[in-house]
């Protein structure tokens, strides 16, 4: 057996799963003050009269680091950036404690100022004296050589409790995401260690022995472990959650839009073939950008309990949320009391929602039930629209060889994929106005923690090989080896390959689950300098793909 | 978090996977380091910086600005039809003001690119900037436009395609053609009867640094801006002039490129030649595009920069000021000296041979231009190329008048089919492209 728990904003989700199915399912309210009471509470309820050595694996996703970003609850850490030429890295400032130093590596990895290692021992006293306990060290081009990093962080070792680098966030380019994401992995390493030990230990006492998997952004699992080095992945895991739950009910071959309903915004994903799209670089949201893998979602602020208000002669949806719907004694008027006034929902204030309703009727000239029809058209055509945009986005996304340019793959979704509250009554709708084929995700209350147990262990290297200087190297796994001349295309995936399996066993993956590999990039290139040959550049990076564990999807259909 | 002064659009096209062959300077690696750099700034987070998808030119789009022997499909590949379409793509974003300025990193490049093409020459097929601004004058009705070229070697092929156009102005800054590929450029080079002085040559000594190349923009190409007043400024940027390019021997900065583009305020630019791919190339992108968005790029320096080693000598600043002062007499002539050029409807004869390095082919032209007042006057070419095509083209301009409609067709109606392989019409005023 297997168990999945999401921890969400309002409600806290957990099922276990067995090969016949769903063997139980819980919501619980999630207690935002004590995350911890809410985690063991859904344990407490979910072991009830079970066997706790039958279950082989536990999946758990929280808000815990989200919260921590949007409450702006992070210990003060301590932050040092070594640029070189380029943009004043001054503009990329974290905090109180940020410090930008001497130093610099080029574009290929060659050193071309060095570390002045007084600078950084003045510095090392100063946060130390500030009452700093972990701290960042973010090189530009550290992926390309992270000498610089590695000899800071020797400096440092004696001053700290533990020192970040920015090489080992991901393999991928981008020196202000990474200032970012390395910032957010000291920021809420305390936070996630003590919390995620007490869980630990709790569950330990309740016969739970097994080693706990933490749900990340992308969709993919890690091990408690390695969560502990890059506890940011953890962020919005939530979404992610419901997109996975999605998965066993999308079309093999097929692409499918995925639909989050929820109170206050709709979250749409896109899955390709089962898969769901990633980000390119790692999230966005607003001015945050980071270098944490995770899936490609797009959020519209309408939901089941938006307020709905009439400007001008304009219906307007959203963006905010005053409560819930007037029909379960909110303040305002709701999608959801359209519904009700719709005769689609029940088991509410009936009088409410349409007491409710005949207030933005009457503003727009219209009978109670023409308004409430209006409402929600409007409510899934702005939802569709924002859904069309993004697969625009995507399939106008640049392209860097002709081969791409020609042979660009084009999204088309045949299917419609609904999870949420109101999931059951947008979907006829939908239907009706796009002629898309949608269907409502079974279980869809609790897609989200079956999204959670079933994902699988996700990981990406990036390996690079320069023949002209003689080395392949994945600085982000430490790992580096001496090349020859001949080296090939063969060869840097078969290591790639390697890599990938250490990194995905040594982060809790189950051996079964190592088939989905994919090479995301691959790009070769010939070294000419005055005009003769000097060695080839090898790039490649590779990935475990999200997806679901075997042998679960087909009790759930 | 960094957020751009205006709205700036880019498209990165480096096609990885193209080169003329496998040790030529112009191959799959040379935006590699460029493109490294500029993902490492994260220049594409940057708040107000768009990136778009290259387009792709159809023959259409070509035959607005060439006459491409046999046809268009023989002598491009399609990355020189995305490369082009990348230049496309940023004037749309630019002309349709979703973003305020563009530029197109595009390889492979085009400026050596004459209105007759027969094939390669100066690693160029097809001219990306000259296809743009047809095709900006086409959808969009735009009438003056500028085109500054700060690429290292002589824009000769754009200066061929505008040589007889009053409403482009354009303007080359270049090595000196004496010490430098294609050999021309020279400031007596001043466009055709019809458009004298529209055409302005400013070859610059080897050694030239950026106080001197700055000294020519701030002016020359400044004041003549400002008089001539375009609707649309393009920038041509060529990024060989670089202390460390291999084929050049000149020594500008990727500080003076970034003042240099925030002083020229172009439009659009598109990027040409420049071969010094590691150590220059990534520093000056980045401080272009810094500079076009209107952000500090005071620390785009290379690492092994060294002003002091990088200084002209009195003599070059010299040889440049007199230069200076020689085009600007040429520019404020530029009236007498079309009306010196000769009197109204007479045909004025130009005899050229054209190299093709990349393609080894020999051309010779004939061609002769109606002389106009009213508009750049029509022409035809006579152009044989060994190895090739002997064929006619005749042209008429965008604005032609009526005489020169009129002239244009009698040129292609009396133009004898078994004397030629292929006789081509331009007519830029229907935007129609015949061939017979």
């Amino acid at each position: 057996m297997i168990i999945g728990l999401d921890v969400g904003g309002t409600n806290t989700d957990a099922v276990l799963l067995s090969s016949n199915g769903i063997e139980k399912k819980i919501k619980v309210p999630t207690d935002s003050v004590d995350l911890f009471n809410t985690i063991l509470s859904s344990f407490t309820q979910l072991l009830d009269n079970i066997d706790p050595k039958k279950v082989k694996r536990v999946v758990i996703s929280t808000t815990l680091t989200t919260n921590a970003i949007v409450q702006k609850n992070m210990d003060p850490i301590g932050m040092i950036v070594s640029a070189g030429p380029g943009i004043d890295p001054e503009v990329f400032r974290t905090g109180e404690h940020y410090y930008c130093v001497t130093g610099s590596i080029n574009h290929r990895g060659r050193e071309k100022a060095p570390v002045n290692t007084m600078e950084i021992e003045d510095i090392a006293k100063k946060l130390k004296k500030a009452g700093i306990e972990y701290v960042g060290v973010v090189g530009k081009f550290c992926v390309r050589n992270p000498s610089h990093e590695i000899l800071i962080k020797r400096i440092l070792n004696k001053y700290f409790k533990k020192v970040f680098l920015g090489y080992r966030v991901s393999g991928n380019l981008n020196f202000p995401r990474r200032i970012a994401t390395t910032h957010l992995n000291a920021a809420v390493f305390s936070l996630h260690k003590s919390f995620f030990e007490a869980v630990k230990q709790s569950l330990e006492k309740k016969g739970l022995t097994i080693p706990i998997q933490i749900l990340k952004a992308d969709g993919g699992t890690m091990s408690l472990e390695s969560s502990m080095s890059f506890p940011g992945q953890t962020v919005l895991s939530g979404p992610a959650a419901s997109i996975m739950g999605a998965i066993p009910y999308a079309t093999e071959k097929q692409d499918a839009i995925v639909l989050d309903i929820g109170g206050t915004t709709t979250d749409i994903a896109i899955l390709v073939d089962k898969a769901p799209l990633l980000e390119p670089v790692g999230i966005r949201r607003g001015q945050y950008k980071s270098l944490i893998r995770s899936l490609r979602t797009e959020s519209k602020g309408i939901g089941g309990d938006s307020v709905i208000r009439v400007i001008g002669k304009e219906l307007v949806i959203g963006p905010d949320r005053h409560g819930p719907a007037m029909a379960f004694g909110g303040p305002d008027p709701t999608p959801t009391d359209a519904l009700f006034v719709l005769g689609l929902m029940k088991g509410g204030d009936q009088e409410n929602a349409q007491k409710g309703i005949e207030k933005i009727a009457r503003k727009l000239e219209l009978t109670d039930k023409e308004a409430a029809d209006q409402i929600f058209k409007k409510c899934c055509t702005v939802i569709l629209k924002k859904t069309f945009e993004m697969i625009d986005k995507l399939n106008s996304k640049p392209v860097y060889t002709v081969h791409e340019f020609l042979e660009g793959y084009k999204i088309s979704p045949r299917k419609i994929l609904l999870l949420g509250g109101p999931a059951p009554y947008f979907a006829k709708k939908i239907k009706e106005l796009y002629h898309i084929e949608t269907d409502v995700v079974p279980e869809f209350s609790v897609a989200n923690a079956i999204g959670a147990a079933l994902a699988r262990t996700t990981c990406e290297v990036s390996l690079n090989a320069d023949t002209e200087q003689g080395i392949m190297t994945a600085h982000e796994e430490d790992f580096a080896e001496p090349i020859s001349k001949t080296y090939s295309d063969d060869d840097l995936i078969k290591t790639a390959h390697t890599l990938l399996k250490e990194k995905a066993i040594s982060s809790g993956a189950d051996p079964d689950n190592l088939d989905e590999v994919e090479v995301i990039e691959f790009q070769k290139f010939n070294i000419v300098r005055n005009f003769s040959p000097r060695g080839k550049i090898f790039r490649t990076k590779m990935q475990l793909k999200p997806g679901l564990i075997k042998g679960f999807e087909k009790v759930l259909q | 978090m960094l957020k751009a002064h205006h709205k700036t659009g880019l498209v990165f096209f480096p096609a990885f996977d193209w080169a003329i062959d496998p040790t030529h300077p112009e191959r799959e690696e040379r935006l590699l380091y460029t493109q490294d750099q500029v993902t490492e700034e994260g220049i594409f987070d940057i708040s107000g910086i768009i990136e778009y998808k290259p387009d792709i030119v159809t023959a259409r789009d070509i035959q607005r600005t060439h006459f491409c022997v046999p046809d268009e499909k023989t002598i491009t590949t399609e990355s020189h039809l995305i490369s082009a379409g990348g230049a496309k793509a940023i004037a749309d974003a630019v002309l349709n003001k979703e973003v305020k300025n563009g530029f197109a990193l595009v390889r492979p490049p085009g400026h050596h690119s004459m209105r007759v093409s027969h094939g390669g020459r100066g690693f160029c097929h097809i001219n990306m900037e000259a296809i743009m601004v047809e095709y900006i004058r086409s959808r969009y009705g735009i009438k003056k436009i500028a085109i500054i070229d700060t690429d290292c070697h002589h824009g000769d092929g754009t200066n061929d395609i505008f040589w007889h156009d009053p409403d482009i102005l354009f303007i080359s800054l270049h090595q000196d053609g004496r010490t430098m590929y294609p050999g021309s450029g020279f400031p007596d080079e001043l466009g055709g009867p019809n458009a004298k002085g529209s055409n302005l040559n400013i070859p610059l000594p080897p050694g030239t640094s950026t106080e001197g190349y700055l000294y020519v923009i701030k002016n020359c190409v400044l004041p003549v801006l400002e008089e001539f007043k375009p609707d649309l400024i393009v920038n041509s940027a060529g990024q060989d002039n670089h202390y460390t390019d291999p084929l050049t021997n000149m020594n500008f900065s990727a500080q003076g490129y970034a003042k240099l583009t925030s002083l020229l305020k172009a439009d659009i630019a598109v990027l040409e030649g420049g071969y010094s791919i590691e150590d220059a190339l990534p520093y000056v992108n980045l401080g272009i595009i810094l500079a076009m968005a209107g952000l500090d790029y005071s620390g785009v320096i290379e690492p092994d920069y060294n002003p002091e080693r990088l200084k002209q000598s009195v003599s070059i600043t010299d040889k440049i000021k007199k230069t200076t002062d020689l085009i600007n007499s040429y520019w404020n002539q530029r009236d007498r000296l079309r009306q010196k050029a000769g009197s109204v409807g007479d045909l004025a004869v130009r005899h050229r041979e054209v190299f093709y390095d990349t393609d080894n082919i020999f051309e010779r032209q004939k061609e002769k231009v109606r002389v106009c007042r009213d508009c750049g006057g029509c022409f035809e070419i006579d152009s044989t190329a060994t190895p090739g095509y002997h064929i006619l083209a005749v042209h008429i301009p965008i604005n032609a008048c009526k005489s020169c409609i009129e002239a244009g067709y009698k040129f292609f109606d009396q133009a004898d089919k078994n004397k030629f392989d292929k006789i081509f019409l331009q007519d830029r005023t229907k935007d129609t492209y015949e061939i017979k």
